[in-house]
């Protein structure tokens, strides 16, 4: 498989950059896997993390392509360096009987949290890396998932440590 | 200050940007414009017959007075009309503004009369693009945009003008100057990556020097002629490229390429450093990309990073613009100690000179039918290589190419990467309209001129004594070559029947003249350069005639066939 790469994206907060951006993914015919994107702290920024695959030709194209778009202040490769990935998924599983106490157990045993009850189903807020989540859902199929939706993969550089 | 319309403010920045002609075309929701624009005799708009030509117009405009070409169009097809001239400035990084109109902002989105997206339409194929919402936002808006026209890589930007907003007034703020954070080209080579790459130069046995459209853009010419001529080092150029330097010059190889010389593709198959100065690595130069220039360390230099290393890997990547790139160099060279460069480059410029004798560029003469290459022999040496010229897309374009010896840097407007037909004859209008009194031929094929022939009015109404030579074959030349070469001469869709050319130019108010016969081409071409009014020559030339060397699509370089 190519190797998968994080990258984050900061550009201007203003209508139509979002489809500047994946318009150049899918004009240029380059991959994206998961997207999110999410004012900054400073209003007229956006950040958008993209995970994309591709061998070093094609992630060293796609940074310079971002980079020569009039709105993207800065791009960073995260899988350069030290950092942090997370997603998050909500999934509505069956739980009835005795398999309510069973999925509860996954739930604690994985640190899901649990965000809706009724008396047959139980909905779990899932964080943590893109495998966890997979391992999770794996799991929780056996007892029949009615219903589930993930984030794209958030990430963050992690500070140096001197 | 007083309050100014959208229409005010919108010439008060064309003034400012010292704007001096606008081609263009109006419509219902750009009227304001056309109506303040009464008020500003000092720019000149040129009505055009169909927007696409204004997009080409003023891309020839801007290749030839190297500033930023204008067009002015309507909202809806007027602005649709105009996406393949502005497909064809990015793709060859043309400085071009489009302003479209757009329906009211209280319309957008409602599938309004005559309205469409234009901004989504351009987003790939612009440099950037803008919808402006808010008066506030105009005067900014239009200055970044010639500012991101003309700056870093040049190339197309267009600017949606909702009809609320030009007729909106405010209190104009005029800004200065551009900054744009996220917008900062680099011009300066890295003097430690320039060092690098001199020192390779330095070192090679048979160095050759690839060149394109950045030179010219650049304004590079003497720097490159300077550093070829110190080191000896031949020369060959893209299409986009030509006349960067001199045709006349003995280091001078040729086009490489497809359609380019048998000397200028040998050399990249055997060169032990290439360096690309302001050229992109495009598939019809490179042919197959494994086998290009297998023997080569590749110095690259470009101002767009993302052009580096695209396509083929390059060893010493120098970000930064051509002339100040090559600036560096020669100003290393004059400090170094003296060498007898001519002795030491004498047996490679030997090889280059045995290729060039043993398949010089030729075509088999006739008595009886007139060849297209000696048309365009002939419009050389009559207008002493100094016209300018544009072509259309085809055969036409690579005999122009191939044997008109472009002298100067900006006297060839073609469309190079789109490779547009009906390209030329605007584009000539706008090189007139930036070169009054001089000679501008546009040389044509049957087929391409007839994609915009409709400008011919334009010329006759604005008086621009654009001459037009058609190479007339009645087939799409270039198209049925292949079927010739790759189809066992099934020639679908090929043969095409023309209108009388002569008749046409007449009816137009031109001057329309015909040479069938190769002894008449002189005369003709002679009469024409004479007339100082839109001249169409139509030239029945060979209809077989094929462009030679060719490199067939995926071959290597060395894999040409000859003529």
């Amino acid at each position: 498989m190519e190797p998968r790469h994080t990258i984050s994206v900061w550009v201007d907060n203003i209508p139509g950059v979002l489809s500047r951006v994946t318009g150049l993914f899918s004009g240029r015919g380059f991959n994206i896997e998961s997207l999110c994107v999410a004012e900054t702290m400073d209003p007229a920024v956006s950040r958008i993390t993209i995970v994309s695959t591709g061998d070093e030709q094609i992630t060293e194209q796609i940074i310079k392509q971002l980079h020569k778009l009039i709105n993207v202040i800065t791009v960073v490769d995260l899988s350069e360096q030290e950092h942090v990935e997370r997603e998050m998924a909500l999934v509505t599983v069956k739980a009835e009987d005795k398999s309510r106490a069973e999925v509860l157990r996954i739930a604690d045993i994985f640190r899901c949290r649990v965000v809706d009850v009724s008396p047959h189903t139980y909905t779990l807020e899932i964080t943590g890396n893109h495998e966890k989540i997979g391992a999770v859902l794996t799991l929780l199929k056996n007892h029949g998932i009615l219903d589930e939706v993930r984030t794209g993969t958030l990430a963050i550089q992690r500070p140096k440590k001197d | 200050m007083k309050k100014m319309t959208g229409a005010e403010i919108f010439l008060e920045c064309l003034k400012r940007e010292e704007v001096k002609h606008v081609f263009g075309y109006p419509g219902g929701v750009v009227l304001d414009i056309y109506d303040e624009l009464t008020r500003h005799p000092e720019i000149r708009h040129i009505l055009v017959r169909h927007e696409q030509a204004a997009a080409h117009a003023a891309d020839g405009y801007a290749r030839a007075s190297a500033k930023v070409g204008v067009a002015l169009v309507t909202s809806g097809p007027g602005a649709t009309n105009t996406v393949t001239g502005i497909a064809s400035a990015y793709m060859d990084s043309i400085p071009i503004v489009v302003f479209t109109g757009q329906v009211p902002t209280a319309l957008i989105g409602n599938d309004a009369f005559q309205e469409v997206d234009i901004v989504g339409i351009t987003r790939p194929c612009t440099k950037h693009n803008y919808l402006v919402k808010d008066i506030n936002q105009l005067a900014y808006t239009i200055h970044e945009a010639f500012h991101i026209a003309r700056s870093g890589r040049p190339g197309p930007v267009l600017v949606d003008l909702p009809k609320d907003v030009i007729q909106a007034r405010t209190v104009p703020e005029f800004p200065k100057e551009i900054k744009i954070r996220s917008y900062q080209p680099t011009y300066h080579a890295n003097p430690r990556q320039v060092k690098r790459a001199l020192d390779l130069i330095l070192s090679a046995k048979k160095p050759v020097l690839y060149t394109g459209g950045g030179i010219i853009m650049s304004g590079a010419s003497e720097e490159l002629k300077q550093f070829a001529e110190f080191l000896q080092i031949p020369v060959t150029s893209t299409l986009m490229g030509l006349g960067g330097f001199p045709g006349d010059n003995p280091l001078w190889m040729g086009m490489l390429g497809m359609h380019g010389t048998y000397c200028a593709n040998m050399s990249i198959s055997e060169t032990d450093v290439l360096i690309a100065v302001g050229a992109r690595f495009d598939d019809r130069i490179t042919g197959k990309l494994s086998e290009f220039a297998p023997h080569a360390k590749i110095i690259h230099i470009d101002i767009d990073p993302s052009s580096i290393s695209k396509n083929v890997v390059v060893d010493i990547p120098i970000v930064g613009d051509c002339k100040d790139a090559l600036h560096q160099m020669n100003d290393l060279l004059r400090v170094k100690p003296p060498k007898d460069w001519a002795a030491a480059r004498a047996p490679w410029l030997d090889t280059v000179r045995d290729w060039e004798k043993k398949h010089p560029l030729t075509y088999a003469w006739s008595d009886t039918v007139i060849k297209p290459q000696y048309v365009v022999e002939k419009l050389y040496e009559l207008t002493k290589g100094e016209a300018y010229i544009t072509t259309e897309v085809g055969q036409n374009q690579m005999w122009a190419a191939q044997f008109y010896r472009f002298k100067r840097p900006r006297q060839l407007m073609t469309s190079g990467g789109l490779g547009v037909m009906g390209y030329g004859f605007p584009a000539a209008m706008g090189v007139q309209m930036a070169k009054p009194g001089a000679t501008v031929i546009d040389i044509a094929g049957d087929g391409s001129i007839q994609m915009n022939i409709q400008e011919l009015i334009t010329v006759v109404e604005n008086d621009l004594p654009v001459k037009i030579a058609i190479l007339n074959n009645s087939f799409l030349g270039m198209v049925r070559q292949w079927q010739q070469l790759f189809y066992e001469k099934r020639y679908s869709a090929t043969p095409m029947a023309a209108p009388d050319f002569v008749k046409l130019a007449d009816a137009y108010g031109a001057v329309g003249l015909r040479a069938t016969k190769p002894e008449e081409v002189e005369p003709v071409i002679k009469q024409a350069l004479e007339t100082p009014k839109p001249v169409i020559m139509d030239f029945r030339v060979e209809p077989e005639e094929c462009v030679m060397p060719m490199v067939p699509a995926g071959k290597a370089m060395h894999e040409m066939l000859l003529a």
